[in-house]
């Protein structure tokens, strides 16, 4: 298993005020990795300077076995490249159907005059057909996504990242605001891609990470502090005063 | 009519444009037989109830409603509120008035100098024909922009090059450093502010604020009456704006269009899509800056004089005002918007409306009309932000 | 110069006179001025060249009242002998070409007779010239110093040679310091132009080195004016200032033309000449062979005017070469009209010498012009540097609410006639008013219109033209004047070069007091701490008890009183008129864009630029202020592409987004 994502001595600092401070993480393909941590821990700053929205003062991001420095990339240059991420409030484009979101995502030629000349092949209606059955929302397909449940909407963002087909998915809180059944099906789904490609999940959620079963990574004032299995992580006393307050 | 979105059953795998906008085609029947109807009227060439003065303001009007869907495609699908389309509208102006002037100017130079025992020379021509432009800004030397402005060819290229060059450049800049929101439009609105001052100058060659006059004239066919010239350019014009509103209609159907909703309504989002954000405002921003800069070069002729006031910040502004109340988001709401509330500008202000005696008050409307716009588009901003298409979708929701 | 010596004669008598002055001075009421004519009567009804002096001399022994007046008069030939009496008169225009008389010493009407009936005395330009400058020297000889400064002023701005000896002697006789040394000032720039002998005028003119006041400048630039000549070799007694190559930096045809004016060769024809000639030749549709038709190059044409030359219908072409040889065969050059090298040459180096100080102080003057634009600048964005840059809202009403300040100011001057008072009133009136429309506007539109910003834009924009237009229907188109009071309405005179009006020093002064009075409203007060809070987390303000509400409406109403108070002291400067608002509305946020939005700071070094960008472009284009502000906004455009976020950015997670 060898590292798809390589982050390494990245700090980052705003105000003063130091988000990230030398963190090193990497994740290799395929995996699924769970980051935990107490707010402020610069989990989504994490995130931000992967997808390449925050410029971090120093360190390296390095992607993939060509070396790729993520840094020198622009936001939608990381996302052709394949780093897919779905953010803590649900943002789909509710004035859309879910087909016309869905189609949006669809690993395609992105530039103006590919997508202006674009029409549906019968390839991307199945895909289409196929993310919707994934993500439970076939029979919503064409309804405005702004109508969709909050649950759905979760899915829905989960089902465009999928469509994107990308080989790093960055997720972040997917179960905030879900009922039981809905986190259920959201972590079968999150498995069930992290079967293929590499999937980092940020949550709060102590027992949605316990079912997600996977090797953890715990974020305190900007790096990292430990990481294991959750029952490795959760025994370590440094943790334990972070979370629990000493 | 339809409102242009996906909301009824759903649609076969491949979505035929057409069926999916059944408002395209109900606007092509309205604009067909509404031009239909003012040939029929016209005093050129039909039974004389329109006035050729009243066609020339339904062909600007129609002028008008191109740039407005031009604007509601750059504003009310991608979210860039332009406060600068109405500068392409009159750089598309000046590239054809130059060439109507010019060739004008030259026709009837050539006249007289040819009636003299030799003809004339062509630098003599040119001198003259310099002289006779360029008298008023106290210069007779032809500037360096008006080498070809005896081209129709060449200057009907400027008509799309300037604006198109213009709002490459511009946006390019301004989405480059990531310039959004009210920035943006202020910055447009600086672009549009130097623009009108660089023009007003008289040593930068376009007559400062003199303009450029007597375009109605039309080189070769200056003994044509107008009232068959203004025909001419009505249907020219209904034609562009046919042509602009299916060109429009199918950027915003598709995928594109479902692009550039997107970056209006979440800009970071779409990015992490892994799209180029910027590559699509600059493609959108230019293509209405170039359907501006046609829109302008139709208007002109018909108004017969375009000078740097008309390319003022305000301008802008009304545009953007015309497309609000028309109602954002829908391409015939901007139709609906800059006809009625041009024209009924030009009625109230135009001394066509009668003023109203209230005894201790006399309401004259070129005093007042203004003051209703303004206040009348506070109320619409506020209380119906969809415009008068959102009446559209009230009545197709009762049904 | 003969008549030098008489002069100094006259001056001499004159000096004594003066210093006896305390003793006539008691008798002065006592000697009606008639009295004294009378006692050279003749002498002043025939004056000559001869006589003059005695007069004079009569006069100023008498020092009678009214003297001054007499000379002046007796100059214009407005003096009138009465031939009964041989008493003079003063005369004015009356009816039927008659002739008012007015007494010498009274000014009382004395009698209307025919014209015929009195005799002008009309002394002759000789005379005329001597009385003159015994008035400069009675004047500079005034016991009373305004009197003499006065005079130095008028000799100043008409110099001449006769004023040099009155000058040098009256100048002896100074006693008072301040005019002793204007007047060896006058005396060199006198000396420099007029003096007779070279040494003196090299003298003098070293004493202007240096000098900046424009009347150095002039006096400098007078000796060193040029004349344009030709000559096949130049004059001995020439001073050359220039020779002139021909086809370098000078036309040669131009040159041609200038020995084709003197005759010494033939015109050259040019288009016009030759086209003129053809036009004359053609027969029966051809000229020279060529049909007329064809002659619409210049090539034909010259071919077919060769064709007539050679049949020697017209005088031949002058080619280019013959240019040339002819022209080669004179020198051409500029001359000074001065003919002493030795006093150009130290003019040009005295000239030389001021340049630098010339442009150090013309600098100084720039700046200070864009200190106040900056002023006003900074004036009209404050308020926006809060709704917009505290409040994020954007108020396209803004300009209108600086109209509305000053409309204000304009009605309280209608009724309020003491300027000075009105003003104090129409300060904190506008403020009243323009803070009320402000709040106004802010609980009735804007407040709907927190989360949708763009369509703050609209709304305010729809506000603006229907107050600019509500403010047409109540001013009219026309322009209305703000007046200054007279303590506002002058200007501070450094030098010569730099003068700043004492409008633009007060509105400067206003700015810094803005920018104090806000940033101790913002730091200072707990109305700013409240504004800071809500602008920074509405949410957590209100929970903590402040009435976000109301802070929203407080700061809208402050960010548009202070619009409205900048609209007095800026109609104090410029035009009121209902657009005023939108000249600056634009401006005005680039101002608080360029500055940095969201500090006072930001708004003041935004202001500073764009003051100093647009007074330094017009340093190098003065004629042309609207390229100035083309090149300025493009200059801003550019400048947000580098630094979006403008000069004084805030950093980090708060900036953002």
């Amino acid at each position: 298993m060898s590292a798809l994502l390589e982050v390494s001595g990245v700090s980052v600092t705003f105000d003063g005020f130091r988000a990230i401070n030398n963190l090193s993480i990497s994740i290799g393909e395929p995996e699924l990795r769970a980051v935990i941590g107490p707010n402020g821990a610069g989990k989504t700053t994490f995130m931000d300077i992967v997808t390449g929205k925050t410029r971090p003062d120093e360190g390296r991001v390095i992607w993939g076995a060509q070396s790729v420095d993520l840094l020198k990339l622009s936001e939608s240059d990381i996302a052709k490249i394949g780093i897919g991420r779905k953010f803590q409030k649900p943002t789909v484009f509710e004035d859309q159907s879910v087909r016309d979101n869905l189609a949006m995502a669809l690993k395609n030629r992105r530039g103006p005059l590919s997508v202006l000349m674009w029409k549906a092949s019968a390839q991307d209606n199945t895909r289409i057909l196929e993310l919707a059955t994934e993500i439970g929302l076939t029979d919503r397909l064409e309804h405005r996504a702004g109508d969709l449940s909050h649950g759905q909407k979760q899915w829905l963002e989960i089902g465009m990242l999928l469509a994107q087909d990308p080989r790093l998915l960055l997720v972040d809180e997917p179960a905030a605001g879900m009922t039981p059944s809905e986190r259920e099906h959201t972590t079968n789904l999150l498995k069930r891609a992290a079967s293929t490609r590499a999937v980092m999940v940020i949550e709060h959620d102590m027992e949605f990470i316990r079912r997600l079963d996977c090797r953890v990574t715990v974020l305190h004032e900007g790096s990292v502090l430990a990481e294991g299995s959750l029952d490795h992580v959760t025994r370590n006393q440094q943790v334990i005063d972070v979370y629990l307050g000493r | 009519m339809d409102i242009p979105r996906h909301t009824a059953a759903a649609p076969s795998s491949r979505r035929s444009f057409l069926r999916d906008n059944p408002s395209v085609m109900w606007f092509m029947g309205c604009l067909g037989l509404f031009s239909l109807i003012v040939t029929i009227l016209s005093e050129g060439m039909g039974i004389g109830l329109i006035s050729t003065n009243l066609v020339k303001v339904l062909g600007m009007t129609l002028c008008l409603c191109l740039i407005a869907i031009a604007m509601d495609v750059v504003w009310g699908y991608c979210g860039i509120l332009s406060l600068g389309h109405f500068a392409f509208f009159g750089l598309g102006g000046y590239a054809i008035g130059m060439w109507l002037m010019y060739a004008r100017t030259e026709i009837v130079i050539r006249d007289s100098l040819g009636r003299g025992t030799i003809p004339p020379t062509e630098l003599e021509v040119s001198e003259a024909v310099a002289a006779q432009i360029f008298g008023v800004v106290g210069s007779s030397e032809l500037p360096m922009i008006w080498s070809f402005a005896g081209s129709l060819t060449f200057q009907l290229g400027m008509v799309v090059l300037v604006p198109g060059l213009l709002a490459l450049v511009f946006g390019w800049l301004a989405f480059r450093s990531r310039v959004t929101g009210v920035y943006l439009s202020i910055l447009t609105q600086a672009m549009t502010l130097a623009l009108s001052l660089y023009l007003f100058q008289n040593d930068t060659g376009l007559r400062g604020n003199n303009g450029l006059s007597g375009l109605q004239n039309v080189p070769g066919f200056l003994s044509t009456p107008q009232a068959i010239i203004s025909i001419w350019f009505f249907w020219a014009s209904a034609f562009a704006l046919g042509a602009g509103y299916l060109l429009f209609a199918w950027l915003v159907s598709g995928k594109f269009g479902s692009v550039i909703r997107a970056i209006r309504d979440n800009e970071a989002r779409v990015r992490f899509l892994g799209y180029n954000v910027e590559g699509y405002k600059l493609f959108v921003f230019t293509v209405t800056a170039i359907v501006s800069g046609i829109a302008g070069a139709l208007y002109y002729p018909q108004a017969g004089i375009i000078n740097p006031a008309e390319i003022a910040p305000i301008a802008s502004i009304y545009l953007a005002v015309w497309v609000a109340i028309g109602g954002r988001g829908r391409l015939y709401g901007a139709v609906i918007g800059a006809a009625s509330v041009s024209l009924l500008s030009s009625w109230l202000t135009g001394g066509g409306a009668p003023n109203i005696d209230l005894g201790f008050y006399r309401v004259v409307w070129t005093d007042w009309w203004l003051v209703l716009l303004g206040l009348g588009f506070v109320l619409v901003t506020l209380f119906f932000p969809k415009g008068i298409g959102g009446l559209f979708d009230y009545l197709v929701r009762k049904q | 110069m003969l008549r030098l010596p008489r002069f100094v004669t006259l001056v001499a008598c004159l000096m004594i006179c003066a210093m006896l002055r305390p003793a006539p001075l008691a008798a002065q009421a006592d000697t009606p001025l008639q009295d004294v004519l009378q006692a050279v009567q003749p002498l002043v009804a025939s004056p000559s060249r001869a006589t003059v002096p005695q007069v004079l001399a009569a006069l100023l022994d008498a020092d009678a009242p009214g003297t001054v007046d007499f000379l002046r008069a007796w100059a214009e030939r407005e003096v009138h002998e009465r031939p009964d009496d041989g008493l003079f008169f003063y005369a004015r225009d009356g009816a039927d070409r008659n002739l008012i008389l007015i007494d010498i010493d009274t000014g009382e009407v004395a009698g209307d007779v025919s014209s015929r009936d009195v005799n002008q005395i009309r002394p002759n330009a000789g005379v005329r010239r001597e009385i003159n400058a015994a008035l400069v020297s009675f004047e500079l000889l005034n016991p009373n110093p305004d009197r003499r400064m006065a005079a130095l002023a008028a000799i100043a701005r008409s110099p001449d040679a006769d004023q040099i000896p009155a000058l040098e002697s009256a100048l002896a006789a100074e006693e008072e310091a301040r005019i002793a040394l204007r007047m060896e000032r006058l005396l060199d720039l006198l000396n420099a132009r007029f003096a007779t002998d070279s040494a003196t005028r090299v003298d003098a003119i070293e004493g202007l080195r240096g000098d900046i006041s424009t009347e150095a400048r002039r006096a400098l630039n007078q000796i060193l004016q040029t004349r344009a000549d030709f000559a096949p070799d130049i004059p001995e007694d020439t001073n050359v200032a220039r020779i002139r190559t021909p086809g370098e930096d000078m036309d040669l045809i131009a040159a041609y033309a200038t020995l084709s004016d003197a005759g010494l060769v033939p015109p050259r024809q040019g288009r016009n000449a030759i086209r003129d000639a053809l036009r004359l030749n053609a027969v029966s549709g051809e000229v020279g062979g060529i049909p007329v038709h064809r002659l619409d190059t210049d090539e034909m044409r010259r071919t077919a005017y060769r064709a007539l030359q050679d049949a020697g219908t017209v005088p031949p072409l002058v080619t280019q070469a013959d240019m040339e040889a002819r022209v080669a065969e004179y020198i051409f050059f500029d001359a000074y009209l001065e003919p002493d090298a030795a006093v150009t040459d130290a003019a040009r180096d005295a000239l030389d010498s001021t340049r630098t100080a010339i442009s150090l102080w013309q600098f100084l003057g720039i700046s200070l012009d864009a200190l106040s634009l900056a002023s006003i600048f900074f004036l009209a964005a404050i308020g926006l540097a809060i709704t917009f840059g505290v409040m994020r809202v954007i108020n396209m009403a803004h300009g209108e609410f600086i109209m509305m300040g000053a409309y204000t100011g304009y009605v309280v001057q209608t009724v309020i006639p003491n300027l000075t008072t009105s003003l104090v009133v129409a300060f904190p009136l506008a403020f009243a008013v323009t803070f009320g429309a402000g709040v106004a506007m802010e609980r009735l539109v804007i407040r709907h219109l927190y989360t949708r910003p763009l369509e703050t834009l609209l709304a305010t924009f729809g506000i603006s033209i229907a107050l600019q237009q509500l403010a047409k229907n109540i001013f009219g188109t026309q322009a209305r004047p703000l007046t200054s009071p007279d303590w506002l309405a002058g200007a501070i005179q450094v030098n010569d070069v730099v003068s700043v009006a004492s409008i633009r020093v007060a509105i400067f002064a206003m700015a810094l007091a803005f920018l104090l009075l806000l940033l101790f409203i913002l730091n200072r007060t707990r109305l700013g701490l409240e504004v800071r809070a809500v602008t920074q987390n509405p949410g957590m303000a209100a929970s903590m008890g402040i009435n976000p509400d109301r802070i929203n409406m407080l700061t809208f109403g402050l960010g548009s009183g202070i619009a409205g108070v900048a609209g007095v002291a800026i109609g104090l400067v410029a035009q009121v008129t209902s657009e005023m608002g939108a000249n600056y509305i634009v401006q005005s946020f680039m101002t608080v864009v360029v500055g940095g939005v969201g500090s006072v700071f930001g708004t003041l070094a935004g202001a500073t630029l764009i003051g100093a960008l647009q007074k330094g472009i017009e340093w190098f284009n003065p004629a042309n202020t609207l390229a100035a502000q083309t090149y300025m906004v493009l200059f801003i455009i550019l400048f947000i592409q580098f630094r979006p976020k403008g000069i004084v950015a805030l950093k980090g997670r708060a900036a953002g987004d």
